[in-house]
This record gives structure tokens, C-alpha cells and sequence, in this order.
């Protein structure tokens, strides 16, 4: 094979890679036909956006997780789940800048809350990969087994620490109602949800394609060893990738816990099914698959809901399957050698 | 914690000279025992010559030195350190690249990127590029492609690039011939042969015998995971009986 064929051979697999965000259209699209009334579509695209990009910022972590180090962590959700306890708790210490109606001072309760969820989350994912996840490396039953255990046991832990009732967690007043254009009423919090979730794909796409360490992560989800060979200590940078993964997990499950205005001790575990469909859908491993994964996991939850309530919990089910027996190893498969 | 180095042989002028020296070393994989008692010398500059028949263990042989299969006994000295236990990275940062028989491309970062992340050191430097680039202009021209679009020819190319990206002491090439057309491997005895004349010290795997006569400075034969034999290239060239009992075929036959 010549040099110039092996051009004319990209032209191909780009065109492949186009095919993806094309399906997220066309899902609009149709959703747009079926459904027949411009608002109340554009008030379900919005709110699958939003989900979508909410379940995006709570898969990423764990797709990277697995793509550099083989690694199964079921008890990703925890992460979620003290994310959003940590928020409810910062929140209600905050109440009085909470409940006023004036932006900045919403900011001051929110921000912090949102801080404290990603910093909590991101202290236990560091604990969690020592002392839970370091001694079943190259195992798979067992991380299994020891992470499915320790979800539950955490999850025991936050219901001694936080009790059994259902946690309020209220969203700002600026951020409650909506923006009304004619008959479209599009919510406040979801565009909020859409505007972050947006920025973390941004800057993950910006560390992971400008800088060394992104580099270093993407090359070693396609061939850790050669890293290693390299001279760079991969567990290192799985460690560091393990706790960001559960950071971000802790900011999605604070903002999901905004966006349903309570917790309880199983967001997380709730959480947990809808996300390994979308990194599934993906491709394990890789994060531009999660996230249009993620789009495509929104629109259709909330799509389906709406025309076809009856079917729409088997709804994302089925859209695994259909991607699946389209491409086996998902949307954006990653190269592994 | 290192385990204490094995007595080297000081008797030995070789030895005192070698940059790479293997012990007594043994690896298990599994349930398999693979090298049983390896000892061979790499001497400083030039480029050495593992051959021996499929299975023999070459292979498994380059793996342990950088630390990927961990050596069950024995011990591994390079420029005067021992190696044994050292994690790969620590291995490698001492001075060792590593370009595997699969090649370990990272398929889907840029050409560009594979030869950023392997200047472990700083910044791409401009003048050692153009140096490579004399050798594989491909690489230039694909330079924002991403590396799986390349051919094999290529790959090989640009796996053999990021081990000279920066100047390294020891080079371990695993069979970086298979699989290609004359032309290529023509193109690459050529780099080879430029490399020779740096300071850098080759330890290469090869199973093309006109490649492995050409560059070869000394040669070691492996068979059943032991050194059979270990001397000059040209020894070995000029004795046809000698390849026939240890490889099972001529060089001269198969060039």
C-alpha cells in the first residue's frame, strides 16, 4: 500500500466518525415529526440535553477508568451519591443565600456546594482506588465482587451519616421556573445543566487533545504496556485519573440531585444502569463516544416518555441493542493493542 | 528493594566492557518456563544480533530486560546498575527504548503525538526531526494522520522514530522486518546502518538474515530459552556448518 492510498483510506473512516452525531439528529428529528408540537418538543429536547449531558458528566470518569487500566468499578454510583448528599448538606448550610432572589448570592450557596460535592468525591475516588481497587488489578470477578461490596457498604455508611429520609436538596431561586419564548418554556436549571455539562466536554476535550497528560491518558487506553515502555508510571496517572473520574461523578450526582430537587441513598445506584448504557454505547474507553452516548440516552428517555410512557423504561434498552448489533464494540470503538 | 547483583566476572574483558549483561536469568510465564538460565553480553556501541528459531525465547528475552515479564531468577546489570527489579518506566528512563515485534503504535493519536509522548524529556527538538525525517520522509508527510491510517511499512517507521526521538543508550528492536516488502526493509537496513554510527547501543531481533548479516556486529543464538552460542557476525556468516546447527539453514541460502 502506497503512502497515497493510505490517505484516500482516512477519507472513509472519517466519514464513519460522522455518522454518530448524524444519529443524534436524525433522533431530534424524528422526535420533532412524532410528537407534532414545536414547544413541547423543543421543552423535551432541551430536558433531554440536559439529562444527557448530566449522565455524561457522571460517565466519563468511569469510561476512562476502564479504557486505561481494565478496570470494572460498579461502585462508581457512590461517588454520585455523595456528591449529592455533600451538595444537599453545603446547600441547606447555606439556606438563606440559597433562597434569596438575586443571582450572586444563589451563586455564593451554589458554588460552593458544587465544589464541595467535586472535592469530596474526588478525595474518596483517591481513597477508593488504594485501598479498594489497587490489590484486584488484572481481576475482573473480583473488582466486580469487592466494588459491588463496597457500594454497599458506603452506602450503609451514608444512611448512619445522613439517616434514612429523603434529603432535600433545593435548587436557588434564580435557578427555579422558566424562560418563556411564545409557548416554549425552556427551564432554568436544565439550561444551567446544558451550559456545564457543555463546558466539562470542552475542557476535557482540551486536556485530553492539547495537552501531555491527555496524551498520555488516551494512549494508554489503546496500549498501557507501551506507556509503561516509554518510561512514564501509569498507575500514577490512573490514580489521578480514578480520582477525577469520581470527582466529575460527585459534580453530576450534585447536579442531578438539583435537578430532581431531593436525594436518597440510591441516586446513585439508580444512576448507575442508564450510564454503563451510555458508555457501552460509546465504546468503552472512549469519551467523545460517551458523550454523544449520553446525547442519544437523553433525547430518547425523554422522547419515549412522552409519546410512549408504558415502554420507556425498556426504551434505552433497546437503543443499546439496535447500536450494538450495528457496531459491537460501540460508536467510537478504541483501538487497543 | 534490590536484591543483592550477582558477582559479575571480572575475569572476563567482555564483561568489563559490556553495556547490557544478562546473569543466569530465568522467566517463568504461567506455568511455562521460558528462559531457563540466560547469559549473554552486550557490548557498548554497535548493534548485537539475537537470533534462534521460533519459540526459542528472544522475545521473552527483550521483554525481561525491560522489566514487562519479571525475571524469576537471575540478574540483569545495565552501565553498571542492576536492573532485575526495577519497574519498566524506572528501566526505561535509565536509557532504554523498546520497539516491540506488534510495534505499539498508538493508533489513534497523530503521528505527531506518538513522537511527542515518546520525548520523555522536553519539547520535540527540531533538528533531531529533520535527522529522522532524512530517513522516513513518510512521516513527515503524514505527520497530522492519525498513526493507524498508516501502512506497516509506516508503523514500523514511526515505532523505530520514537526509540531514537531522543538520543537512548540501548535500543531493544524486536523483528522490526516482519512482514514488509524488500524496499522497505532496504529502506530501514539503510537507517539502521546510520544509527550505527551514533553512540547507541542495539540489541535487535530478527529473523531476516540478510537484514541480520548486513547491520549485525555480534550474535547471539538462542534455542529452548538457553545461549547456544554468542560471537562476532562474522564468524557465524562465515561458518555454514555453524548455521546449520544452530538456526537449521543457511544465511547464505537465505538472503
Amino acid at each position: 500500500m502506497s503512502a497515497d492510498d493510505d490517505a484516500r483510506d482516512a477519507l472513509p473512516q472519517a466519514r464513519l466518525a460522522l455518522i454518530p452525531p448524524f444519529i443524534v439528529l436524525a433522533i431530534a428529528l424524528a422526535g420533532s415529526m412524532l410528537i407534532g408540537s414545536t414547544s413541547t418538543w423543543v421543552t423535551l429536547t432541551v430536558a433531554g440535553l440536559a439529562m444527557g449531558l448530566l449522565i455524561f458528566i457522571m460517565a466519563s470518569g468511569l469510561t476512562l477508568v476502564f479504557g486505561l487500566m481494565d478496570v470494572m468499578n460498579f461502585a462508581h454510583g457512590l461517588f454520585i451519591a455523595l456528591g449529592a448528599y455533600i451538595a444537599a448538606t453545603v446547600i441547606r448550610m447555606l439556606a438563606p443565600a440559597a433562597a434569596e432572589n438575586d443571582l450572586l448570592s444563589n451563586l455564593s450557596a451554589v458554588a460552593p456546594a458544587l465544589a464541595a460535592a467535586f472535592v469530596a468525591a474526588g478525595l474518596l475516588g483517591w481513597l477508593f482506588e488504594r485501598v479498594v481497587i489497587r490489590p484486584v488489578y488484572g481481576q475482573h470477578l473480583k473488582q466486580i465482587l469487592i466494588t459491588t461490596g463496597g457500594m454497599i457498604v458506603a452506602e450503609q455508611l451514608i444512611l448512619v451519616l445522613w439517616g434514612p429520609d429523603l434529603l432535600p436538596l433545593p435548587r436557588p431561586e434564580t435557578l427555579r421556573g422558566s424562560f418563556v419564548f411564545g409557548d416554549i418554556a425552556l427551564e432554568k436549571f436544565r439550561l444551567v445543566a446544558v451550559v456545564v455539562g457543555l463546558a466539562v466536554f470542552g475542557a476535557m476535550l482540551y486536556v485530553l487533545n492539547r495537552s501531555k497528560l491527555g496524551l498520555l491518558i488516551r494512549a494508554g487506553v489503546e496500549n498501557r504496556e507501551m506507556v509503561e515502555a516509554m518510561g512514564y508510571r501509569i498507575r500514577r496517572l490512573f490514580v489521578g485519573v480514578f480520582a477525577a473520574g469520581s470527582a466529575l461523578a460527585g459534580l453530576g450526582g450534585a447536579l442531578w440531585g438539583m435537578y430532581q430537587e431531593s436525594v436518597t441513598v440510591g441516586i446513585g445506584a439508580h444512576m448507575m444502569v442508564l450510564i454503563f448504557i451510555v458508555i457501552i454505547i460509546g465504546g468503552l474507553g472512549s469519551v467523545g463516544g460517551c458523550f454523544v452516548g449520553a446525547l442519544l440516552v437523553g433525547l430518547v428517555a425523554n422522547y419515549v416518555g412522552y409519546l410512549a410512557p408504558k415502554i420507556a423504561l425498556g426504551s434505552n434498552i433497546l437503543l443499546m441493542v439496535l447500536v450494538l448489533l450495528w457496531r459491537p464494540q460501540g460508536l467510537y470503538p478504541v483501538s487497543k493493542s | 528493594m534490590r536484591p543483592p547483583a550477582r558477582a559479575a566476572q571480572p575475569s572476563e574483558p567482555r564483561v568489563a566492557e559490556a553495556l547490557l549483561e544478562l546473569a543466569g536469568v530465568n522467566t517463568h510465564i504461567g506455568h511455562y518456563h521460558i528462559l531457563q538460565g540466560v547469559d549473554f553480553a552486550v557490548p557498548r556501541g554497535g548493534i548485537t544480533m539475537l537470533l534462534g528459531r521460533n519459540g526459542a525465547g528472544k522475545t521473552t528475552t527483550l521483554r525481561t530486560i525491560l522489566g514487562l515479564w519479571r525475571a524469576s531468577a537471575g540478574s540483569i546489570r545495565f552501565d553498571g546498575s542492576d536492573v532485575t527489579q526495577l519497574p519498566t518506566p524506572a528501566i526505561a528512563n535509565l536509557g532504554i527504548a523498546y520497539v516491540p515485534e506488534s510495534m505499539g503504535i498508538f493508533a489513534g493519536l497523530t503521528v505527531r503525538e506518538n513522537l511527542v509522548l515518546a520525548a520523555r524529556n522536553g519539547p520535540l527538538a527540531d533538528a533531531r526531526l529533520e535527522w529522522i525525517f532524512r530517513f522516513f520522509p513518510a512521516l513527515k508527510k503524514f505527520w497530522f494522520l492519525p498513526a493507524g491510517l498508516l501502512s506497516g511499512g509506516q508503523k514500523q517507521m514511526l515505532a523505530i522514530s520514537r526509540a531514537i526521538v531522543e538520543p537512548r543508550t540501548l535500543l531493544l528492536i524486536d523483528e522490526p522486518t516482519k512482514g514488509l516488502a524488500p524496499s522497505i526493509i532496504n529502506n530501514l537496513i539503510e537507517a539502521f546502518g546510520e544509527l550505527k554510527k551514533t553512540d547507541t547501543t542495539i540489541l535487535m531481533v530478527e529473523q531476516n538474515f540478510h537484514a541480520a548479516r548486513t547491520l549485525g556486529d555480534t550474535v547471539v543464538v538462542m534455542d529452548s530459552g538457553r545461549i547456544v552460542h554468542a560471537g562476532t557476525m562474522a564468524q557465524l556468516a562465515a561458518d555454514e556448518p555453524l548455521q546449520m546447527r544452530l538456526l537449521g539453514l543457511s544465511l547464505e541460502v537465505h538472503q
